[in-house]
């Protein structure tokens, strides 16, 4: 009944009427403002810093370096790298370097601006192949060999052979340019330190338990003393996930002064906390056979990571471990590489590590297919993997409505009708994709439920649900109301739901690798499972009355616990487990582009864009997800770029230097929710989050193509280079007429 | 200390006295100074849109424009009356914008909302019947990165009366044939 209902969300009235309490609408008695002071070098070494005339100006309180807080710390425990402020080195420019406390903020700027900072500057690499060339200029000291934060290579198969014997190949360069989140709001922390020494942060993450756990580290605090709390997040997409040098700061600063301490970072400081999509460079070779079968996939991925390695490690799996769905790969192999550069780190943004991959092959599947006359929906549909199918890298695909999602956007874009025969300067692309529900694989290796969830009862006939997951604005406290309203048949909107704190709620391991529905929803099913049973037992006219007499039944408060117990899932193989997913979700998206052929303006007329979800718990969630994912692979496409000058300065970060599309930039979007009921998801579940930002991209460049023949192989599709390549096309052609 | 200076603001309807840093702006005003807090600050300088509030002259009628607050300074905002999102709603509740945007699924993690919401009321009481156009165009100053924008002309539309809210059922997908999936799970792996 109410699993699959449209329910509005459950804080859309506190969003509405702009009551709800965002992390910098927190404001304590007594409460001091702090700021960073941050690197102007991309790479520097730090002789001396001079706080004496910025701790004499008044209202200045406390000021904070590196040496206070020296240790490493990062969310995988094997890669950490990084300090809160700079200890002796500066690594970007934008790497913090010293942090003051004052009475507000503007008194906290002004005092940054007295800090001297001795810098010997030092050589620096600003991209992947100048730090593979230069191994002696150290970027990270983490880094065993020269500046690799992580090389995976993976080889299922005789790949040279199915290429020697294939019968269209394509080997081709492609780049992916990076780009950043920009949730609307910039990250803030507030911290508190009570008289037993018990500390608070409030903090806009999407991951309270590693915030928490590291805190305790850095700081030196048992768990126990550290209390981490969500409060509504401004958006993320991945670029909240990684523990932030204010979240030390302003608790290191509390514990310094015993007053709270709050930071909001500027718009140009969340362009340098950043972890963004990664650069990458993929040379990939793609072999079909006489059918148009895939014989081979190899990728040589270069990655370009920035000076810390944040998610790094896992990147370089995800590179190569997501590619191998929905289609069936006769063999396949991968080389990555993460590297460090001297530019702000990249981490993982909502389709982390597998969106640039996605592009490449999907734009070289377009190319081996048109080599051999193959229509390249067809192309797609005859290299269909299956359903409860493994993978030529050892992951179990469960449920698989790929085709149904391939249909759907063929007939509504009228694809048979139209493809190829829109231009010139009109056309339409294709391209499909997977993606995880979630992984198998916690970020710290340990037995414990990935997720938790405890529901109480109360004899007033209110629902508690404590849930430690972080409702980042996908609605995941919405769906646990859901959850609980089809289990108990309570009424939803008598459901309070706790979330994300880490004194008060169950652990769960965070908004990532879309892995909150799935989990959580199994962990919160279960529980309310468990009390259903005791109120059926004990009956009752109404659901009040039946708590009541399920309480008295009892003869005790009434509440049950759910969890997510983590498969074991993956190949038997050295990284195996990562990018093992209990369930894929799968995507399919035509996209009609139109190009102006004089000038190279190109313009995405709509996508249409098909998500196998499992079970759409909540169909108006799943078409947020989807158009907001559309729209994100769509701007990348179009617009999104983080540029740095030769000195590794980022070029403009602020909102009108890095465009990010408007109403009138975004295409229109027609999202289809294709149900495929998994059989492991909660009432038949899977991802919705990121899966759908993958097509985007390269069904726009297959759509450049069918409109004017040109194969755009690197982001963003700017104007200038669709136009460079439209006179090189141009040039072919009369080359050809003259020949 | 910074000289202050002894300012008025008419907002959502009270007067208030403050006195404020000459270069407070007007979101920090109501932010900080007025406990308004819905009014966001996505930039601070007037690029995304999340410190949108309505403001017209005070001998004015209705509720005006949509104005940036981050990028005006709260003592030149006195001759103003200013409708924050807290005074949108009224004695019968949430405005029909609020209730749409709630209703249609228009936010997800709510941080435009309140700016984006204040623009789509000042272009209904222009245009109580706008075109798709006509609301992308006034909407074009806010900059929304979760929704896409769909959903939120859909509200638009919604609380104009033009649309009732999406009702569309999802897609059953067939199963695939397993025969033939099965064929082929032999992997072999090279570490």
């Amino acid at each position: 009944m109410s699993i699959g209902a449209r329910f509005p969300k459950s804080d859309g009235v506190a969003k509405a009427d702009g009551s709800g309490i965002y992390a910098d609408d927190i404001a304590l008695p007594r409460m001091l403002h702090a700021k960073i002071l941050r690197s102007p070098h991309a790479h520097a070494r730090i002789r001396g810093i001079d706080l004496g005339a910025a701790e004499a100006l008044p209202g200045v309180v406390a000021t904070l370096v590196g040496a206070e807080l020296p240790l490493k710390y990062g969310v995988i425990p094997w890669t950490q790298d990084e300090t809160a402020l700079a200890v002796e080195k500066v690594r970007h420019v934008g790497d913090a370097v010293a942090c003051i406390a004052a009475i507000d903020e503007r008194t906290a700027d002004e005092a940054l601006r007295l800090v001297k900072v001795d810098y010997e500057v030092l050589p620096a690499v600003l991209t992947p192949e100048d730090a593979l060339e230069h191994p002696e200029i150290k970027v990270n000291e983490r880094a065993k060999v020269g500046n690799v934060t992580k090389h995976v290579h993976l080889q299922f198969g005789e790949v040279d052979e199915a290429v020697a014997g294939a019968t269209a190949v394509v080997r081709e360069t492609y780049r992916y340019a990076g780009s950043t989140h920009v949730p609307i709001e910039p990250h803030c922390a507030v911290a508190r330190i009570d008289a037993d020494g018990n500390l608070t942060v409030w903090s806009s993450t999407q991951i309270p338990h590693y915030v928490h756990r590291e805190l305790s580290r850095v700081l030196g605090l048992s768990q126990s003393k550290v209390r981490v709390i969500q409060p509504l997040l401004g958006g993320a997409f991945g670029g909240k996930s990684d523990p932030f040098a204010l979240e030390f700061c302003v608790a290191k600063l509390a514990m310094k002064t015993g007053r709270p301490v709050k930071i909001l970072y500027t718009r140009e400081e969340v362009f340098y906390a950043h972890r963004g999509r990664h650069p990458m460079k993929m040379d990939v070779t793609l072999a079909l056979d006489a059918d148009g079968r895939i014989a081979a996939v190899d990728n040589k991925i270069l990655i370009d990571g920035g000076a810390y390695a944040s998610f790094g490690l896992v990147t370089a799996y995800y590179a190569g471990q997501l590619l191998t769905g929905p289609y069936r790969f006769g063999t396949y192999r991968f080389d990555s590489y993460r590297m460090y550069t001297n530019k702000p780190p990249c981490g993982p943004k909502r389709g982390h590590g597998s969106v640039q991959p996605r592009f490449a092959f999907e734009v070289a599947l377009d190319e081996a297919a048109e080599k051999l006359g193959l229509d390249p929906v067809e192309a797609r549909r005859r290299n269909f993997i299956g359903e409860f199918v493994e993978t030529v890298n050892g992951q179990k695909i469960t449920s698989n409505g790929f085709l149904k999602c391939l249909e759907l956007v063929e007939k509504a874009s009228g694809w048979k009708e139209r493809h190829g025969k829109l231009g010139p300067g009109r056309g339409l692309g294709v391209a499909g994709s997977m993606y995880i529900s979630g992984t198998a694989y916690p970020v710290y290796p340990n037995e414990m439920p990935q997720s938790g969830v405890l529901v109480k009862l109360d004899r007033s006939g209110r629902v508690a649900i404590y849930s430690g997951a972080s409702d980042i604005g996908q609605g995941v406290n919405t769906l646990l109301c859901q959850i609980a309203a089809e289990e108990l048949h309570c009424d939803p909107y008598d459901v309070t739901v706790v979330s994300a704190d880490t004194d008060l709620t169950p652990v769960d391991l965070g908004a990532y690798s879309s892995r909150v529905t799935y989990m959580v929803g199994i962990a919160a099913r279960e529980a309310c499972q468990k009390l259903a049973e005791k109120l059926r037992a004990a009956g009752g006219a109404t659901f009040t009355e039946a708590c009541q007499r399920a309480e008295a039944a009892e003869g005790a408060p009434l509440a049950a616990t759910g969890g997510y117990r983590t498969e074991k899932l993956g190949g038997d193989y050295r990284g195996g487990t990562i990018g093992a997913s209990p369930a894929y979700s799968f995507t399919a998206h035509v996209a009609e582009v139109s190009v102006d052929e004089e000038t190279g303006i190109w313009n995405v007329e709509r996508i249409w864009a098909a998500h196998d979800c499992g079970k759409a718990l909540n169909p108006t969630l799943v078409e947020g997800q989807i158009e907001g994912s559309v729209y994100m692979g769509a701007a990348e496409a179009q617009m999104e770029e983080m540029v740095y000058d030769e000195k590794g300065l980022l070029f403009g970060p602020s909102l009108l230097d890095y465009r990010i599309p408007t109403s009138l930039d975004t295409p229109d979007l027609d999202s289809y929710i294709v149900e495929s009921n998994d059989p492991g998801g909660p009432y038949g579940a899977k991802e919705a989050g990121e899966g759908p930002l993958h097509p985007a991209i390269p069904a726009i460049a297959n759509g450049i193509h069918d409109a004017c023949g040109i194969r755009i192989r690197e982001l963003p599709f700017y104007p200038q280079r669709v136009l460079k390549l439209l006179r090189e096309r141009d040039a072919r052609r009369e080359e050809r007429a003259a020949s | 200390m910074r000289p202050s200076v002894f300012i008025r603001l008419l907002v959502n309807g009270e007067e208030h006295a403050l006195a404020v840093p000459a270069q407070r702006t007007l979101l920090e005003a109501l932010r900080y100074d007025l406990g308004l807090t819905g009014s966001k600050q996505g930039c601070d300088k007037g690029d995304c849109g999340a410190c949108t509030v309505l403001a017209r002259e005070r001998a004015g009628e209705g509720r005006g424009e949509a104005i940036l607050s981050c990028i005006t300074l709260a003592q030149d905002a006195q001759d103003l009356a200013i409708t924050t999102i807290e005074g949108l709603a009224g004695p019968q509740g949430l405005d029909p914008v609020q209730r749409a945007f709630a209703d249609c699924g228009a936010l997800q993690c709510g941080f435009c909302q309140p700016g984006m919401m204040l623009s789509a009321r000042a272009l209904l009481d222009d245009n109580p019947k706008p075109t798709l156009p006509q609301i992308q165009e006034a909407l074009s100053g806010n900059l929304c990165r979760c929704t896409g924008y769909t959903k939120i002309y859909e509200a638009v539309q919604v609380a104009a009366g033009l649309r009732a809210p999406a009702q569309r059922a999802p897609v059953q997908s067939e199963r695939a044939a397993p025969s033939d999936s099965k064929a082929q799970t032999v992997k072999e792996i090279v570490p």
